[in-house]
């Protein structure tokens, strides 16, 4: 595995349309080593594309996503953690097995690695069993286990927690924490306020495809400086501004905290 | 892994299939013949005896005697045992076969429900009673696949000086399989059909069906064995095949034939008794 | 009808006595169509799942194309491979024709559409659901077929049998290609036409019981197989 570090990674003006319909508009940020960003903003802002083209499974019709040195081989050091992750028929160790096989990591190395992050996410004990045969929080675990096996220098996380109750969610975020602490740098989704507040150390807020802030978690809830955000930490319900626009295009700050 | 595991099985499971195909018997010709003589159950009848007494397995391969033709020609079969002299001679003046011989004889009959609605029951003539039928429009089975039976009902056909083919689909029913099938349709279709004796005797799915019209020279249906020519296919496994058609024309073979009955009756009278 | 009551009679009594004729017939059944489905899945499998993986142009004319195999007539296949191993064919010297080999070759062309096909959806329903998490982890196409194949093992169990059906029923190509000879390349379905070419009803009949029962065992074998582990499949509590 490359111990160079694929870090920071810069988006540049982009863009992503689907039939014709932009849906991330001109997009720049860049993420440094070690922070956690929490990405929140309303249902349809865009959030999963913005993680998807980060991640690399979606290519932006225009604009640029750059790696540090523009490396090439990035998803070797990358992870992503889905809301519905999906399990591989097959048991909890052969699931974390299967990433790693797929990585070429040698079958010697494989068991002490899988080992490890399974008892770490507190998931040993079902070593054996089938993984769809898990509830969908230790499900969640197993999928942050199988990312974090991949020793990722930044990990993506689209709403871990939207399907889970409060003890299950304190579970993942324990270990989303412990991830962090072990040196991967943190980019997660959430509409989960609580949750932005709780992990965050930076804020981006997305609407309809639009960055509006990115800046740090506590300046982001303590004085908010765009509108929407402001209304969108009150809890207000964004939606009702699709028709009634609070801010005159043009009016929208955008700021870039560099840590 | 699984799929290289199945994959494994597979092939060693193919290759088992093949060694045991290759080695199979120690030597076997493959005949090809016609229907009538395997449904009427004189190849299993006989042939074990010369394989008991040669060591020399007999495949038949049973079909029409147009395709069995086909089959020899292609060299796909080292003897040929048929019931069409025209075609016979003419597959040997083709240079495909060599040492035709005739081997037996039986007789072609035609059949027909007991009510008889064209009223040729007892009737000696087979081309008068074939022209009863027309003149009926009862319904009349045909094999319709060019084998020898087929070819044979043509012809007395011609005699009649009757195109049947202008009652295709309404009164003559050609059912292009074999004389059992026809057999089963006339049966279920209470029509008349030509067929030979050896398979009707055999057969057991008569239903209504007996025999109408019988003793006419023209019905008379000959059984003729040819060596396929290694000449043109040297695979043949010519000595195999003419000890086979030297035993099937020997006195035990023809004996063998002769001994082959069903209930009192010989199905196929030995050319050299 | 007497003949439903004598052939079950002919099934019961063939089947009690343990007729070592239609024992060897059976065997050789079961052989050639487990040897064909066998060769076929291994053929067909990839095909499916690279089809349903792979975009390549001409992509859906190949996948149109072997749907449409799956209607392929029997004859016309054995026709084919006739002409293709006949001694006069291009293939003739491998002295194929009327062995089982040959009923094996036409069945597995007969079977490789019906188990591609199949595969193919139930490969692409899979890539819907698993293509962004192996991508995510890593695993490029060549390396997702396999997975896919594994994880759609349950559903794939039904494209097997579709194929073992479409085989063991199957008696227009093995006839022309296997030449129906007795204790050479005889099976159940070329049986059961001979003893109808011979009238005997009442015994082809039987003998369809007992091919009946044959492919009613190996689909419960498989079900047996399927089932528990079908039970446990997605489960997934708590999916919004």
């Amino acid at each position: 595995m490359t111990t160079e570090s694929i870090l920071p990674l810069e988006l540049r003006s982009v863009n992503f349309e689907v039939q014709g319909k932009r849906l991330i508009k001109d997009l720049s940020c860049t993420f440094e080593r070690d922070l956690r960003t929490i990405v929140i903003g309303p249902n349809g802002a865009g959030k999963s594309l913005f993680l998807r083209l980060c991640h690399g499974l979606l290519q932006p019709a225009s604009g640029q996503v750059i790696w540090q040195g523009g490396a090439q081989d990035v998803t070797r050091s990358q992870g992503m953690v889905f809301q519905r992750p999906v399990m591989l028929r097959r048991s909890v160790h052969a699931n974390v097995d299967y990433a790693l096989s797929v990585r070429g990591v040698p079958r010697k190395k494989r068991d002490r690695i899988i080992d490890e992050v399974l008892q770490r996410t507190g998931l040993s004990r079902f070593s054996h069993a089938p993984a769809r045969l898990l509830s969908f929080g230790e499900q969640q675990r197993l999928a942050l286990a199988r990312a974090w096996a991949l020793k990722p220098q930044i990990l993506f996380l689209d709403e871990p927690t939207a399907s889970l109750d409060p003890p299950a969610t304190h579970l993942v975020e324990q270990i989303i924490e412990a991830i962090h602490a072990a040196g991967t740098r943190i980019v997660m989704t959430t509409h989960d306020l609580g949750q932005a507040r709780r992990l965050a150390d930076e804020v981006m807020f997305l609407h309809r495809g639009r960055l509006l802030e990115h800046t740090s978690a506590q300046r982001f809830f303590d004085e908010p400086q765009n509108d929407l955000a402001r209304a969108f930490v009150r809890g207000e319900l964004l939606w009702w501004h699709r028709k009634h626009p609070l801010h005159k295009p043009g009016s929208i700050e955008r700021e870039v905290v560099t840590p | 892994m699984r799929p290289f595991l199945s994959m494994a099985l597979c092939l060693s499971l193919s290759l088992l299939f093949l060694a045991g195909t290759a080695r199979g018997e120690p030597a076997f010709i493959t005949l090809a013949s016609t229907t009538s003589t395997q449904n009427s159950g004189l190849f299993t009848d006989i042939l074990p005896r010369f394989t008991r007494m040669t060591g020399i397995g007999v495949r038949v391969v049973a079909v029409g005697t147009g395709q069995a033709i086909r089959l020899a020609r292609n060299g796909d079969a080292d003897v040929l045992l048929v019931h069409h002299r025209p075609s016979e001679e003419q597959f040997v003046a083709d240079n495909h076969g060599i040492e035709r011989q005739d081997v037996m004889y039986n007789d072609f009959v035609i059949v027909g429900p007991a009510a008889d609605p064209a009223g040729i029951q007892g009737m000696h003539d087979a081309a008068a009673a074939l022209k009863k039928v027309a003149a009926a429009s009862t319904v009349f089975v045909s094999r319709g696949d060019e084998s020898g039976t087929h070819k044979k009902e043509r012809g007395l056909w011609n005699i009649a000086d009757i195109d049947p083919a202008a009652g295709s689909g309404a009164w003559y029913r050609q059912t292009g399989s074999g004389m059992g099938a026809t057999l089963n349709a006339a049966s279920a279709m209470d029509g008349y059909a030509l067929a030979d004796r050896g398979t009707w005797m055999s057969f057991k799915n008569k239903g209504a069906l007996t025999v109408m019209v019988e003793g006419d020279p023209r019905l008379f249906n000959p059984y003729g064995v040819i060596l396929v020519n290694p000449d043109t296919h040297p695979h043949i496994k010519a000595d195999e095949g003419r000890r086979f058609i030297a035993w099937i024309t020997s006195k035990a073979g023809q004996a063998a034939i002769a001994a082959f009955r069903i209930g009192d009756e010989p199905l196929f009278y030995p050319h050299t008794p | 009808m007497t003949e439903f009551s004598e052939a079950f009679a002919a099934a019961f009594s063939l089947l009690v006595s343990l007729d070592p004729d239609l024992a060897e017939i059976v065997t050789l059944s079961l052989s050639v169509s487990l040897v064909a489905v066998f060769s076929a899945i291994v053929i067909g499998m990839p095909l499916g799942a690279a089809l349903a993986v792979f975009r390549f142009p001409g992509r859906r004319v190949v996948t149109v194309g072997l749907s449409s195999l799956m209607g392929l007539p029997p004859v016309v296949v054995g026709l084919i491979i006739y002409m293709l191993l006949s001694r006069s064919g291009p293939l003739g010297v491998l002295g194929l024709l009327f062995t089982p080999t040959a009923m094996i070759i036409a069945q597995v062309i007969l079977v490789v559409p019906i188990i591609a096909t199949l595969t193919r959806q139930v490969v692409e329903e899979l890539w819907v659901e698993y293509e962004e998490q192996l991508r995510s982890l890593g695993a490029t196409p060549w390396q997702a077929l396999p997975t896919l194949l594994w994880d759609g093992r349950f559903s794939l169990v039904t494209a097997m049998l579709a194929g073992f059906g479409r085989a063991i029923a199957e008696v227009g190509a093995v006839m022309i290609v296997g030449g129906n000879i007795d204790h050479a390349t005889r099976v159940m379905t070329t049986a059961i036409a001979l003893e109808v070419s011979k009238g005997d009803l009442a015994l082809a009949l039987g003998l369809g019981i007992v091919l009946l029962l044959i492919s009613i065992g190996v689909n419960v074998l498989a079900h047996l197989i399927k089932k528990p582990v079908q039970n446990r499949s997605p489960i997934r509590r708590g999916v919004p």
